[in-house]
């Protein structure tokens, strides 16, 4: 393994000298996120790098090298009762640690458990010099040094290339169990924050076609506490139900031209936007906008900027359109400013965030 | 020079809110770490965001240095004045500006006490989860610079894991909004970055935490053992059985002396180690859980189990381990707290190996320790006032520090580098990391003028230190006997 890390390092610094960019793949299965790279580069194939290098369950960590499928990861944490608490969406089977990270990308328990960022514990990477580098570790509490390994997640590759990462990991809860009330939009969204805020298990809440759909977790006994106290039906497709949620195969992703994702504040009132249909997650914190056209996308921008959320244009029909809400001035110079230092040559993933670097 | 700036500053701020004279700036000469010392030049007390730009960009425009400072209850020195300095105070930006109970979070400024924030949000249902244990004091600016922790961050996290949104200046003077009041915005994670950074990035003038439901019980269980290893495994057996405590503590024999002798909690004298666990949820997950807890103890071998009946009993059991460092004060004329992180399966030989170095060294040392997620607060007990014991201590302490990175653990779990630990730092990192490290500063203070000479070494410090770099647990001859 050490040889295929020189390999790349050696790449990355001919890639540089050369100013030649370079483009980062993994398993391919979000390849359609993000922006495409400015100009046609040279492919760092880094779906090789496999393999769980450390996993102790009972010290809650796991490390494994980047181009090793969540599928390999998730199914040996299932055979020790554990998961990737933040439920990172695959889009295909391919899905490789290393891509999981670079997107940053959380599924339904995000809100109740954490994202990707927050299970991150330590990193190996490679940056734009090619140098092999490590940060954080395998412990869960590690102030040394600033925070680079957390900044990994959602960088898209471009601030260095993840070698291996290390993760907390949770145990699975003993049950499972999803609710389903008929209420109108605004609503839930007054319900589901209501409910969040007191001390029940909700693991995960989602909101289509005027049905609010809440998941349970934890042992039967709190379970069925919280059942008795929230009401609605038990919906007997639960398991299936969220996954179709985490991995889009819902009908309502299924048949979306295009997508949009909205992270805004979770309070925020039914988001009026014409001709779009759409698909609330965690507690209203995240709202999907499906559309059968393309929609004008500054007007999307501008109702997002005004309620002071972003807004993503997930799945990108039209190349024209920047996919990641642009940062202010300020911030956008500090992201130039970490770009330099971490890959002076501008070669890992030019554009693939922003079209700036 | 000094005269120039004072006048300036006064410019804008008022009269109190500029010291510079000696006796005025005695009481910011050092942090909660009193064994590192240095008077400022000025120390300033601004009462709003603006008068903090202001401040900054007076600094910026003269390249002085700025260090920035909550309460003061650092253990690493991190608030360590400046000799050519301004030392800014953020205590008078104390206020709670918003909370929202429906969306669950709080807009605060830095100078508000970190339990301030929960007592403030306990009308609702709600409270802040990162509670360090000098939460009654130490403010929430100062637990973003450090990441602080407490008892009951493996089942909640760490401050990086709670808060949303932050305002912070940078030593131009320029306002950064990072985060959002959503769950996550595009671009790089420079809310983790800003997290733990110890002052040395930006200064922190608004912090937007989240809030969570108090839990509707909880309860402690507090098991003895006779073996320190027994009391490790009950810990490993715990988490293997899917349970992930609200708080699990341990102390050893020495601590449990003189914890017992300072507050009377009811601990058993004859344990080597007591291990502390909390469940907590609803009352049916509850009664489940510690049912659960009470067995795998019991299996793992404790001597003695305690359950309490109601709040005042937990929270009686509790204040023994929150009383750890007082007690420590009692037994010994001073202490020196170290911070330690390791893979818990190392506990007894790493906890062994303190043992022979406090033998060596000559100096007693009590072991406290967040059990549930490794990291060790050893307690080196000394006297300042004998000669030379002082630096005896420092180097006890410098080598329970290599111990724990030889572990494949860490130099400081929630605490802080600051100028304490700052020669360890060479023995985690390779100069490559240091060097990204200083990159990082680079990229938001060119002129390292924010908290100069904190957190990472230079690599000449190192090279002149000469430290053997233990590299992440590769020992260089992993089968001789260190401990
Ligand atoms: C008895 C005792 C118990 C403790 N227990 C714990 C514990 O359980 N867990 C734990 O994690 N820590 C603990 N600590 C350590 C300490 O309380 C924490 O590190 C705390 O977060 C420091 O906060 P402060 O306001 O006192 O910061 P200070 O000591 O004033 O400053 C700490 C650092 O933060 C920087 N800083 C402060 N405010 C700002 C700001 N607004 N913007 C930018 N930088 C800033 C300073 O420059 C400095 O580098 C304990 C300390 C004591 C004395």
């Amino acid at each position: 393994m050490q040889t295929l890390i020189d390999q790349f390092a050696s790449t990355i610094r001919t890639a540089a000298e050369n100013q030649r960019p370079l483009h980062i793949q993994g398993g391919g299965s979000k390849a359609f996120y993000g922006r495409p790279l400015i100009n046609p580069a040279e492919k760092l194939d880094v779906s090789a790098l496999q393999g769980i290098i450390d996993y102790e369950p009972t010290e809650l960590v796991i490390t494994a090298r980047a181009g090793t499928t969540l599928a390999t990861i998730e199914s040996l944490l299932q055979q020790n009762n554990q998961m990737l608490a933040f439920e990172p969406p695959y889009f295909a089977n391919s899905a490789t640690l290393g891509g999981c990270i670079a997107t940053g990308l959380s599924g339904p328990r995000r809100a109740s458990a954490g994202a990707v960022r927050d299970f991150v514990l330590g990193v190996r990477i490679l940056d734009g010099n090619g140098r092999d580098l490590r940060f954080g570790g395998q412990v869960m509490k590690n102030v040394a040094g600033y925070d680079v390994s957390r900044l990994m997640v959602g960088a898209m590759g471009t601030l260095g290339v993840l070698l291996e990462i290390s993760l907390k990991v949770l145990p699975i809860p003993a049950v499972e169990r999803t609710l389903s009330l008929d209420m109108d939009e605004a609503h839930a969204i007054e319900y589901m924050n209501r409910w969040a805020g007191k001390p029940l298990p909700i693991s995960a809440t989602g909101f289509v076609d005027d049905r609010l759909f809440i998941r349970l977790s934890g042992a039967e006994s709190a379970v069925h506490a919280a059942q008795i106290q929230l009401g609605g039906e038990i919906n007997q497709e639960s398991e299936m139900f969220w996954k179709s949620v985490r991995e889009h195969s819902h009908n309502f992703f299924k048949s979306a031209k295009s997508l949009w994702r909205l992270s805004v504040k979770s309070t925020t009132p039914p988001i009026k936007l014409p001709q779009s249909t759409q698909f609330i997650e965690w507690n209203g914190a995240l709202r999907w906008l499906a559309y059968q056209e393309t929609m004008p996308a500054d007007i999307i921008r501008q109702i997002t900027r005004e309620i002071g959320g972003s807004a993503t244009f997930f799945r990108n029909t039209d190349p024209a359109i920047p996919v990641f809400q642009q940062p202010g001035p300020a911030l956008m110079h500090v992201h130039r400013q970490l770009k330099k230092q971490f890959d002076p040559a501008g070669i890992l993933n030019p554009g693939r965030l922003y079209p700036q670097f | 020079m000094s005269n120039d700036l004072i006048k300036k500053l006064q410019a804008f701020l008022p009269a109190d809110a500029v010291l510079h004279e000696t006796e005025d700036l005695k009481p910011y000469e050092c942090d909660g770490l009193s064994a590192y010392r240095q008077t400022p030049m000025i120390v300033v007390l601004p009462e709003s965001e603006s008068q903090v730009v202001q401040i900054l960009k007076l600094c910026y425009a003269m390249q002085i240095p700025v260090v920035a400072r909550g309460a003061g209850t650092g253990l690493s020195g991190g608030a360590l004045p400046h000799a050519n300095g301004v030392l800014v105070s953020l205590a008078k930006l104390n206020c709670m500006l918003e909370i929202d109970p429906l969306a669950r979070t709080a807009r605060v400024q830095p100078g508000v006490r970190n339990l301030a924030i929960s007592e403030a949000a306990k009308p609702h249902g709600l409270y802040y989860a990162p509670d360090p244990s000098s939460q009654i004091a130490c403010s929430i600016g100062g637990n973003v610079a450090e990441n602080s922790g407490g008892v009951h961050c493996l089942k909640y996290g760490l401050t990086v894991h709670n808060i949303l949104k932050l305002r912070v200046l940078t030593i131009n003077g320029e306002i950064l909004e990072i985060g959002g009041d959503s769950l996550d915005s595009p671009g790089y994670d420079l809310l983790a970055l800003i997290t733990g950074s110890e002052g040395m990035l930006g200064i922190v003038t608004e912090i937007t935490v989240k809030l969570i439901p108090i839990p509707e019980k909880a309860q402690l269980v507090m098991a003895a053992f006779d073996d320190i290893q027994k009391a490790g495994q009950a810990v490993a057996n715990i988490i293997a059985a899917g349970i992930i405590p609200a708080g699990m503590e341990m102390m050893d024999k020495i601590t449990i002396h003189a914890v017992e002798a300072f507050l009377h909690a009811g601990y058993d004298l004859n344990a080597e180690a007591i291990l502390l666990c909390e469940s907590d949820g609803t009352t049916e997950e509850v009664a489940d859980e510690i049912q659960r807890i009470q067995t795998i103890m019991k299996s793992s071998g404790a001597t003695d189990l305690k359950t309490s009946r109601d709040d005042p009993e937990r929270l009686r059991l509790w204040a023994g381990r929150k009383a750890a460092f007082p007690a420590a004060g009692r037994v010994s004329p001073d202490y020196y707290c170290m911070d330690g992180t390791i893979p818990r399966k190392h506990l007894a030989k790493v906890l062994k190996g303190i043992a022979t170095l406090s033998e060596t060294y000559g100096l007693r040392c009590m072991n406290v320790f967040h059990a549930g997620d490794g990291n060790l607060h050893p307690l080196i007990l000394y006297d300042a006032n004998t000669p030379g014991e002082l630096e005896k201590t420092e180097a006890f302490g410098g080598k329970i520090l290599e111990m724990c990175i030889q572990a494949g653990g860490t130099i400081t779990g929630e605490h802080g580098v600051g100028v304490e630990k700052i020669n360890q730092m060479c023995s985690q990192f390779e100069s490559d990391e240091l060097n990204l490290f200083h990159s990082v500063k680079t990229a938001f203070d060119p002129q390292g003028l924010l908290n100069p000479g904190k957190a990472v070494p230079t690599l000449h410090r190192c090279a002149e230190l000469g430290a053997m770099h233990v590299h992440h647990g590769e020992e260089k001859f992993p089968d001789l006997p260190r401990f």
